[in-house]
């Protein structure tokens, strides 16, 4: 109704904004930015509702642990549940065989509700996980209200595949071609199809490139071609209504480029594997055995602001409930004894900048 | 109270003057681009009637704008005004497909635009001061492939604009990149040329939502002092909110 009548204050809301409202799967952010659902109602909580439109993520793999899939699969079927066009490139030689293997959303909302625990269990928690249980309640509530801007995703049931088939999915292998023109070209069509005609988002798009520097492509020793590929890349995506995120093995990129490539990160995530048996990491940690690894958030996007996003806690543990669906939960030390005496340290090895926030007692 | 506090910053800068290098440094847990938004408010100020020429690498107009409205500045009007140049460099491309002349051609051409764009506003009637904002230095070396040496060619351009029309230049780089490599021109040389040298860094005990991080602040002094080192260091913390930051010395906040 208003969406067309241009304003002259300066404290009415932005048109475009308020046009992007209607867009399935994008939810208004302050500061005339807009979200996508990461796919991980947990992780959007974290980041404050999301991935933002026309941002850049990038996630740090663990060489040893595909934990990075678990975050490519979930933001890839949740934008094909909401009908989104995807891009995805990988260096496999098949990547749209990777299609069947995303996850399919949760059934029902019964089912979910289940699995939360009863009321009288939430009477007699421990005071001393009381923050937990806080931003559980805060995540019902918001779940319950946007059931459809992110989905619960069971891990175990592969995504139908009306889903992906008759969309607009494009997939590349990264192994075709010795440098990224091709890839750039791609991604400039793709973002060219979705982008804002005259400030208005018409529809959002998601780009997925995973292991970016891996040694199969041909390209992973070329330092600046894959640096400017990237930054090209988040010029196009900032132009356009879309999120790109992409995934690399640190350990393949040199220091000093690793730093150009965590500068050139809207949004910087890190996961990593926990080894089986560390039985001091299992000591000060609660839940240590249903741990799949842990996830850092160490950059989130700050686009038309410039205050910048402070987490209450930047490591949060990744775990699988009902061995069907992702869940992030703040790390919970176990109480140590006095005697003991335990260190932090051990804890703190888990990111580079562990927050007081898990370790004040 | 707040006006106390920002002049902290102010204070540690020193009065404002044409001819004036700040070099802003920081790092991928603390940005430092608050600096850069706080030297565009200041030169932008009604009372004045400076010019800014905004070279943005690595955000769009809108987010720059968006910003500094929050802060009481409209770009927008500055830029009709004639007070805002703004030089949107998020897609350039200097290929080095046919050889390295095209890289610098690239650069070449956007010194050209700077330097036409000077040679505009300094033939004006007034007296007034252009600054020269590069946001940021790494990513010209990113679009210029690599070749470190043509953008050292490119800053030392501009800095030749210093002398001869007077302008200032505030320009930011991330000091962490340079920290490891052998790539260390980059960061050195305009640290040399630097008359203030402005650092962001986190907090050792790490973030915190009521102290974003810390500045150091490296003041070279004029040039003509006699003997002796005139440089001062300050050292504070700083709260960046949407429309002011807040700046304190350590354990002063109220």
């Amino acid at each position: 109704m208003a969406s067309s009548r241009p304003r002259g204050g300066s404290f009415s809301r932005n048109i475009s904004s308020a046009a992007t409202a209607q867009i399935p799967g994008v939810k208004l952010g302050p500061n005339g930015t807009s979200f996508l659902s990461s796919g991980i109602p947990d992780l959007d909580q974290i980041l404050g509702g999301g991935f933002t439109l026309g941002s850049l993520v990038m996630v740090m793999e663990d060489p040893e642990a595909p934990h990075h899939m678990l975050l490519l699969r979930n933001f890839m079927s949740q934008g094909l549940i909401h009908k989104q066009p995807l891009l995805y490139a990988s260096p496999e030689r098949d990547p749209r065989g990777f299609l069947g293997t995303l996850p399919s959303p949760m059934a029902s909302k019964e089912e979910k509700s289940n699995e939360r625990p009863s009321e009288q269990d939430a009477n007699l928690r421990i005071a001393w996980q009381y923050k937990k249980y806080f931003g559980e309640q805060n995540s019902e509530v918001q779940r319950g209200g946007k059931a459809e801007y992110c989905n619960d995703f069971d891990l175990r049931k592969p995504l139908e595949r009306h889903f992906y088939s008759g969309q607009r999915v494009d997939c590349i292998s990264l192994r075709d071609s010795p440098n990224l023109v091709p890839l750039l070209e791609r991604c400039s069509t793709f973002s060219a199809q979705i982008s804002k005609s005259d400030g208005n988002i018409t529809c959002a798009g998601r780009i997925a490139i995973q292991s970016l520097c891996s040694p199969q492509c041909d390209f992973f020793d070329k330092d600046w071609e894959m640096l400017s590929f990237i930054r090209s890349l988040k010029g196009m995506v900032r132009s356009s209504g879309a999120v790109a995120v992409i995934s690399f093995p640190p350990s393949l990129v040199s220091p000093a480029f690793l730093k150009r490539w965590q500068h050139l990160a809207d949004t910087l995530i890190s996961v990593k594997a926990i080894p089986d048996e560390d039985k001091e990491l299992a000591k000060l940690l609660t839940g240590y055995q249903d741990m799949l690894g842990l996830l850092s958030v160490h950059k989130v996007a700050r686009i038309n602001t410039q205050v910048p996003a402070i987490l209450e806690a930047t490591t949060f543990s990744m775990k699988l409930r009902k061995r069907r669906s992702l869940v992030l939960e703040c790390l919970n030390q176990a109480p140590v004894d006095g005697s003991s005496g335990s260190s932090y340290g051990t804890s703190g090895t888990c990111s580079g900048s562990s927050k007081t926030g898990n370790l004040d007692f | 109270m707040d006006n106390s506090r920002a002049n902290l910053l102010e204070e540690a800068v020193g009065i404002s003057k044409g001819g004036r290098v700040v070099v802003v440094e920081d790092c991928v847990e603390t940005s430092g681009t608050f600096v850069l938004y706080h030297f565009l408010k200041r030169s932008l100020h009604p009372d004045s009637s400076d010019v800014v020429i905004f070279i943005a690498f690595s955000h769009p107009f809108s987010h720059y704008e968006r910003i500094l409205r929050k802060m009481g500045c409209n770009l927008t009007v500055h830029r009709k005004n004639h007070r805002f140049v703004f030089l949107d460099m998020l897609t350039l491309e200097c290929p080095d497909r046919n050889g390295k002349e095209t890289r610098q051609d690239g650069l070449l051409a956007l010194y050209g635009e700077i330097e036409k764009a000077v040679e505009i506003y300094s033939s004006l009637e007034g007296s007034r001061t252009i600054t020269i904002m590069i946001d940021d230095i790494s990513l010209i070396e990113v679009a210029a492939n690599g070749s470190s040496n043509h953008v050292l060619d490119f800053l030392h351009y501009c800095y030749t604009l210093k002398a001869k029309y007077g302008c200032s230049f505030v320009t930011l780089n991330h000091e962490d990149i340079y920290s490891s490599a052998n790539m260390l021109p980059l960061i050195l040389q305009p640290e040399y040329f630097a008359d203030v040298i402005i650092k962001a860094e986190p907090l050792a005990t790490g973030l915190a939502s009521d102290v974003h991080g810390q500045l150091t602040v490296l003041n070279k002094g004029s040039v003509c002092d006699l003997g002796g080192s005139s440089s001062k260091v300050r050292n504070f913390h700083f709260r960046v909110k949407e429309n002011i930051v807040d700046y304190f010395y350590p354990g002063t906040q109220t």
